[in-house]
């Protein structure tokens, strides 16, 4: 059977992991590749790396430290940060890497998700949509949440996967960095919309908001970042993630729950 | 010794970190020299069909590998798209197989189970040991993709999963094997079953 997916997600931020709240300052919470050796550890299923500054400053992607965290990663990992085009896709997952994500050039010009899908299949190509809460509605945001596109993020995950997206992410800037909970009405609305796998991101705290999302939505990626770096009230840095036994009572509660 | 094809595509660095770690010495192989002291192979691979094959014949090791796979029984393992290129052909692109198994990639189709198939999904072996020795029960490994391998003799299949219908995860005629999973990114039983390789074909 196959199961959710509970996938830490690192933001990397001029070379270091840093968590950020509702995509303001960031705390800086360790070196990445030492993250990926302990998520190798606890034998994560999955995870996503975010260089959340690579788009805003116009930088490329930082390839030597792709590829050294896809060489690392004993669990799949999804990259995104900078890639605007098909050649730099190609090029990320020549370095071992699964997926690529891709989320302001993907909004700006959603044709060049078909042309990444052309060439790499669909399977490696994600969509991360930013969504806020802007009077009554959600409406996508791009350059680390800065500039607003009047797209609902709904319509635009069902074109992404009408171009060729084979997961859509998204993440709640609202929510981002609060450990309050997913925001499950925006999740429902790009559940509604889209057939692909679906990942949400942006407020998880506890082991059973995951729990929530997952009784809510079944096979779902369940990402989250404060949650698997920040531990107790203090937030103070500590990488943890659930381990296999907490992992399959969280899954079989979930489905109880369902 | 066991040397990975490495023709610019795939998780090359991945599979020797593997190997590191189970303390077996790997080679990685950018050209035909590097194939002369190849016991077994790794194929891996990710993307698309045609994107692998189109790399895989431009890398000038194509003839080399069908040498030593067809004519001196070297065995390879193909990972993903790496054991998509076995067949002989794919529904998803142009380009033509390896031709070392028979049998066709075709779409991953079923009602309800949208694709890709992406995560950790059950393989069920069909036979003990071998590539699957200590995976006979309870093991579980990352899955990637929309199309899977169509063998022309059921006998072929080494282990299934199910996404909507039952269908082949790994394949195996003779020395060729192929998984449609990932070991190299799953965690203890991928390391497993890349140990198993190493030992038992």
């Amino acid at each position: 059977m196959l199961r959710p997916r509970i996938i830490p997600c690192l933001l990397v931020r001029e070379q270091g992991l840093v968590k950020t709240v509702q995509f303001g300052a960031g705390k800086y919470v360790g070196d990445p590749i030492n993250a990926v050796r302990i998520f190798n550890e606890k034998e994560v299923d999955e995870l996503m790396v975010l260089d959340i500054d690579a788009t805003a400053a116009g930088r490329t992607p930082e390839y030597k430290m792709i590829e050294s965290l896809a060489a690392e990663c004993r669990m799949p990992l999804c990259y995104g940060g900078g890639v605007t085009s098909v050649e730099q896709a190609k090029r990320i997952i020549g370095l071992g890497v699964e997926k690529v994500a891709i989320s302001s050039a993907a909004v700006e010009n959603p044709r060049l998700v078909g042309e990444i899908a052309a060439s790499l299949g669909t399977q490696s190509v994600v969509v991360v949509l930013d969504a806020k809460k802007r009077g009554g509605r959600y409406e996508v945001m791009t350059r680390n949440g800065s500039s607003a596109t009047g797209k609902d993020p709904a319509a635009l995950a069902a074109d992404c996967e009408r171009c060729g997206a084979g997961e859509i992410v998204v993440n709640s800037i609202d929510q981002d960095g609060t450990m309050s909970g997913y925001d499950m009405t925006l999740a429902r609305a790009v559940r509604a919309a889209t057939t692909v796998p679906l990942t949400i991101l942006g407020g998880a705290g506890s082991l059973q908001h995951v729990a929530d999302l997952i009784a809510a939505f079944g096979v779902v990626g369940a990402a989250a970042g404060s949650l698997f770096v920040f531990k107790g009230r203090y937030r103070a840095v500590l990488i943890n993630y659930p381990n296999p036994a907490e992992k399959d009572s969280l899954l079989a509660a979930a489905r109880r729950a369902s | 010794m066991i040397t990975i094809i490495d023709y610019g595509l795939g998780n090359v660095l991945a599979f020797a970190n593997s190997y590191k770690r189970l303390g077996v010495s790997v080679a990685i192989a950018r050209g035909p020299a590097d194939l002369a002291r190849a016991s077994k192979l790794i194929l891996p691979g990710v993307g698309s069909f045609d994107h692998a094959m189109g790399l895989l014949n431009r890398s000038g090791m194509r003839e080399t590998l069908d040498e030593l796979v067809v004519a001196k029984r070297v065995p390879v393992l193909g990972v993903c798209v790496g054991m998509q290129m076995l067949a002989r052909a794919s529904e998803e692109g142009r380009e033509e197989g390896l031709r070392w198994i028979d049998g066709d990639v075709c779409r991953l189709d079923s009602p309800g189970a949208h694709l890709p198939h992406m995560g950790w999904n059950d393989v069920a072996p069909l036979e003990r040991g071998g590539l699957f020795d200590g995976l006979e029960s309870d093991s579980r490994f990352y899955f990637l993709h929309s199309y899977y391998f169509k063998t022309d003799r059921p006998a072929d299949v080494l282990a299934t999963a199910e996404y909507g219908v039952k269908f082949a995860c790994a394949v195996r005629s003779g020395h060729i094997f192929g998984v449609q999973f990932h070991p190299e990114k799953s965690h203890r039983f991928g390391m497993r079953l890349l140990q198993n390789f190493a030992v038992h074909h």
